[in-house]
């Protein structure tokens, strides 16, 4: 069987796209070569900078013969039916063979496809291959009109048996496929001919070209961990930067240097982030004082001096990059230190989103909003305002202007140069958190505030200028807000209710998007709904409240159609309720990672208040836990009985049974005892409920079934006694109320 | 590629475009002069620009006085100027040893390949005024970025057929590599050894501090922006003129001249830009408005004889 060794060679590859490239490349001719009718045994695909290869072993010779039957016309057809069958099948009428069918005597035709030789095969599917490649850009060069990542200049294709290795021949826009490559750029030039993988592979490391990419990595992460542990420091791990690198060059050497002095004491993240971005560096720390304090950098090729050379140069280059973040680093304490005045007022020309006004105006909302929330997360109101107004200065400093990724990082040091208590110093870096699903959440109260704070005014914002996400399209990052919010909520056990935050918010965006259109008397009125809406709870009481205030006063607010307030009174409602249904899918997606179904949060979603989303968690945990013990069972049949029973009645009925049960009715000690187990269970549900135990609540309720079961098996609920009867659909109701307080079961399937 | 023994070191700015120029003109390339008008990077030439377009072949290296008024440091910045020097070669088409052509360069100017770590890293380009893009690399040396090598894609909207390769060198900071110097103003600029030595500074840091001021303060925005309307409206006017010379009776299209004022609006531009009137938002709108100049002018190439115009076969 041969062994097929494909390696197409170009300009360099940008490191990012090079694993696709090669795991691309390794799919689409093997599912070539097996649609074709070939098999193989393994398959493995490499890349480096300047080429991609694919080997692939045990390959087919050639593709088995097929034969094909096809039944044709019938005998006593026409003349051109049998024609025309003919043509199709391209055969003459003494090949055809007449058969005995169903519908009488009908031509077969017996069609023979011979196998065709791997190498027929492969020349026909690689230049398919390399004219579609799926590239995420691609290029044109010369005058050639082949489109490659960058030129391509020669490929290597061959097949090898015992008997040697041949080239398949082919060509492509000029190519013409050998059994050449080439090895390391200016270590090893020239082309060379191989003749198997393995004389490939020995060939290149031989020509200073390590092939596998992990390879290659490996040995970078080797050698920089023990130049880093030889001088007594430790490499700072970066999975990304890594591959990246190991993409970058075909004989990784590795190279330590030192930063210079006049640059150790800028924050370490600057260090990191300036050195990874810029330079590819990794950053060498001194673990026990946590500064970063070399580098270490991976060159593509030996030197006569070790390297000296290529480190003096990245030194230099380095110096002059941290010159620049040194230079940040102190213009930004000068105004870090002046109190950061400078950059808030620079807030004021920074544009948040067109319709949503600048980042000034947006922090003074996440301010307000984060004053009302601190108190229900055990912050202090003023602390957490203060917070937040500073919380952003540091997007108006040059260190975050260069390097955006640093935004809160950088706010933290210069919260703190500017003199404020490290907890509100750290708000500024926390309050963006989490900034991904595997991201930690904030935990410390004010952070949690300003967290929560600015989240929500993201998402209501873009609800009122209706911008939600939909599809695969969130421009805006909105799911992950809310899953922030969601994770923050529930990994820190916080119940608070959302509604109230959700209405102000909301209210404020419209109010700002009011602004130029209308009057300050109903900006006025707008803003009295808003610090009602602190004492009320919900926007709807608030709205009410204050225009009864002002008609009492005699000033009668225009609710006429389309004003502005009865606009906002009518819209807020439906925003409000339309976001919290978004939380709710957002939730719905985190439980059910959880592995929670989709009945049990369903369930847990139809018992208010739904707007506390840490309760309705909590609510649908347990329920799903409890569902998995015997008593789970339990609680779901007993409430299906009596479920069951009491919808057809009433269907029947046409009415509901919502009466109090009275136990004077009870007709049999059955009876009795149900109302009896009602009785006792009831009493302890409350209580339960109330320290939100709701796996105990739901024991109490399981304890319902035995007396439930005895009371079917004993009494006949349609009795004749009209009075009875009601009394026992009403004791049913009871029963179906009392199973429901933690979750509606009857939402939950098979 | 072969790690041959490095040519000796160059001893002064100058000497580094010196051997720039004779390398690229051994290559083939047509050495022209700058352009003799305000750019702000050497493809803005139209030896780039316009010759990029169309069919004919061509090749060209020049160097080109760059201007990027926001740079502006006052000559205080070790690498940061508002007016330098871009070393810049186009070969349409792309030849296959394009990289060894440029490698070669690098020896020519003292760079030892031996000694070196040269690397291509991905770096796509894009000019959003001249509505171009190709993908190429930044090269690095040691680290540092020394050129640009881009595969031109689309030139003013128009797809390149064939490729153009373009080579771009920051002349400065590449000096300031290979002769070892710490602060551009200290960069010999001519021998060090001649009668009169002169360094960048002794050149440059005097209007350094000029245009620095120029740029961030004085400059007139008010008769900028009418300058600006005034490109527009003269690079549109020429373009409107019919193709044939009513004096000569022969095909004249104004495509040279309509791009002057392409080049003086996007100039312009970056003036404004520096002295801080232009929000956010006009910024797109403004640049949308250059490139649209931009795309008029190529338009207006392609239907030159340079730009592979072919004039109908005349009846015998």
């Amino acid at each position: 069987m041969p062994d097929l060794l494909l390696e197409l060679f170009s300009e360099e590859i940008p490191a990012r796209m090079q694993a696709k490239a090669a795991e691309d490349l390794r799919r689409l001719l093997t599912d070539a070569l097996v649609e074709a009718g070939l098999t193989y045994a393994s398959a493995g695909a490499y890349a480096t900078p300047r080429r991609l290869t694919l080997a692939i072993e045990g390959l087919t010779a050639e593709s088995p013969t097929v034969t094909e039957e096809r039944r044709g016309p019938r005998t006593d057809a026409p003349e051109q039916a049998l024609e025309g069958f003919l043509r199709a099948t391209g055969l003459t009428k003494d090949q055809l063979e007449a058969r005995d069918d169903k519908k009488g005597q009908v031509w077969f035709a017996s069609i023979t496809k011979p196998g065709r030789p791997a190498a027929d095969i492969i020349a026909e599917a690689v230049p398919r291959l390399i004219r579609d490649f799926p590239w995420p850009k691609s290029m044109r060069w010369g005058t050639g009109s082949l489109r490659w990542v960058r030129p391509l200049h020669s490929i290597l294709c061959i097949l090898t048996t015992e008997a040697g290795a041949e080239v398949v021949p082919f060509e492509v826009d000029g190519i013409v496929a050998g059994d050449t490559t080439e090895g390391h750029r200016f270590m090893a030039p020239g082309r060379f001919a191989v003749s198997s993988f393995e004389d490939y592979e020995k060939k290149l490391k031989a020509a200073k070209v390590v092939l596998s990419s992990e390879a290659r990595a490996d040995a970078i992460w080797h050698d920089a961990t023990t130049l880093a542990f030889a001088a007594g420091l430790e490499v700072v791990e970066d999975k990304a930067l890594l591959a990246e690198v190991a993409g970058l060059v075909e004989w990784p050497v590795v190279l330590m240097g030192e930063i210079g002095e006049d640059f150790l004491h800028l924050p370490a993240e600057v260090l990191q982030t300036s050195m990874r971005e810029h330079q590819k560096f990794f950053s060498v720390k001194n673990s026990a004082t946590g500064r970063i304090e070399r580098f270490v950098t991976v060159a593509n090729r030996e030197t006569a001096d070790h390297g000296v050379t290529i480190l003096a140069g990245n030194q230099k280059v380095l110096s002059a990059r941290l010159s620049d973040a040194r230079f940040f680093w102190e213009n930004d304490l000068r105004v870090a230190k002046a109190g950061m005045g400078a950059w808030l007022d620079a807030l004021k020309s920074v544009t948040f989103e067109r319709r949503l006004g600048t980042l000034a105006e947006r922090v003074e909302r996440i301010a307000r909003l984060s004053r009302e929330i601190a108190p229900l997360v055990g912050a202090d109101g003023e602390a957490a305002e203060t917070a937040a107004r500073i919380a952003k200065a540091d997007l108006s400093s040059e260190m975050v202007f260069e390097f955006p990724e640093l935004q809160g990082v950088m706010g933290r040091y210069y919260a703190e140069a500017a003199g404020h208590p490290l907890e509100i110093a750290a708000v500024a870096e926390e309050h963006y958190r989490p900034l991904g699903p595997s991201d930690a959440v904030p935990t410390a109260p004010l952070s949690v505030a300003v967290a929560l704070a600015e989240k929500i005014d993201t998402l209501t914002g873009f609800w009122a200028i209706d911008e939600k996400p939909t599809g695969s399209k969130d421009p805006f990052a909105l799911r992950r807000a809310a899953l922030g919010i969601i994770r923050i909520l529930l990994e820190n056990g916080l119940t608070l209710r959302l509604d109230r935050f959700i209405d102000s918010a909301l209210l404020l965006h419209k109010i700002a998007l009011s602004r130029p259109k209308v009057g300050d008397d109903v900006i006025d009125t707008l803003e009295e709904i808003v610090e009602e809406i602190a004492d009320r709870g919900v926007f709807g009481a608030a709205f009410r409240a204050v225009i009864d205030r002002l008609e009492k006063r005699g000033d009668t607010p225009d609710l006429s159609d389309g004003s502005v307030l009865r606009t906002v009174g009518d819209l807020v409602p439906d925003l409000s309720t339309d976001l919290l249904a978004f939380f709710h899918d957002r939730l719905k997606v985190y439980l059910r990672g959880e592995g929670i179904g989709h009945d049990v949060i369903d369930a847990a979603l139809s018992k208010p208040p739904v707007d506390d989303l840490a309760l309705v968690a909590a609510r649908a945990r347990a329920l799903s836990e409890f569902l998995k013990t015997p008593d789970g069972e339990n609680l779901v049949q007993g409430y299906r009985r009596a479920a069951n029973i009491l919808s057809q009645a009433e269907e029947k009925d046409g009415v509901e049974y919502r009466f109090g049960a009275d136990p004077k009715f009870a007709e049999s000690d059955e009876e009795r005892a149900l109302f009896a187990a009602l009785d006792t269970a009831t009493t302890g549900i409350g209580p339960a409920l109330d320290q939100g135990d709701f796996a105990g609540a739901m024991a109490r309720m399981a304890a319902l079934r035995a007396p439930i079961d005895a009371f079917f098996e004993a009494v006949q609920v349609n009795a004749e006694n009209q009075v009875v009867r009601r009394n026992r659909l009403n004791l049913l109701h009871q029963i179906v109320e009392t199973c429901g307080r933690v979750a509606d079961l009857g939402r939950l399937e098979g | 590629m072969t790690d041959t023994a490095a040519t000796d070191t160059p001893r002064s700015f100058q000497e580094i475009i010196l051997r720039l120029q004779s390398y690229w003109a051994s290559k083939g390339c047509a050495i022209m002069q700058p352009y003799d008008m305000e750019v702000g990077a050497g493809t803005f030439h139209p030896a780039t620009t316009l010759r990029s377009l169309g069919s004919r072949p061509w090749a060209a290296a020049y160097v080109q006085p760059s201007r990027r008024p926001t740079d502006g440091r006052y000559g205080e910045n070790p690498n940061r100027l508002q007016h330098y020097y871009q070393y810049q070669v186009l070969i349409k088409p792309s030849p296959p040893d394009l990289q060894n052509l440029y490698l070669g360069s690098l020896q020519a100017i003292g760079i030892d390949l031996a000694m070196h770590d040269i690397r291509f890293v991905e770096d796509d380009w894009e000019s959003p005024t001249l509505g171009a893009w190709g993908l190429g690399w930044e090269v690095w040396c040691d680290g540092m970025e020394v050129s640009q090598f881009t595969y031109f894609q689309q030139v003013g909207g128009h797809d390149c057929h064939p490729v153009s390769g373009e080579l771009t060198y920051g002349l400065e900071r590449l000096a300031m590599y290979v002769l070892g110097i710490d602060h551009v103003m200290d960069m010999p600029f001519n021998d060090p050894s001649a009668p009169i030595p002169l360094s960048y500074g002794d050149v440059f840091r005097q209007t350094e501090e000029e245009y620095s001021r120029h740029n961030f303060d004085a400059a007139e925005t008010e008769m900028l922006l009418r300058h600006f309307e005034d490109a527009e409206a003269e690079c549109q006017r020429l373009l409107a003129e019919p193709h044939d010379d009513p004096r000569t009776g022969k095909r004249i299209v104004l495509a040279h001249p309509a791009y002057d004022q392409c080049i003086k609006a996007s100039h312009l531009f970056n003036l404004l830009d520096a002295r801080g009137v232009i929000s956010v938002t006009e910024r797109q709108a403004y640049i949308g408005r250059v490139r649209a100049l931009a795309k008029l002018c190529a338009d207006a190439f392609v239907a030159t004889e340079a730009g592979g115009w072919v004039p109908e076969a005349t009846p015998a």
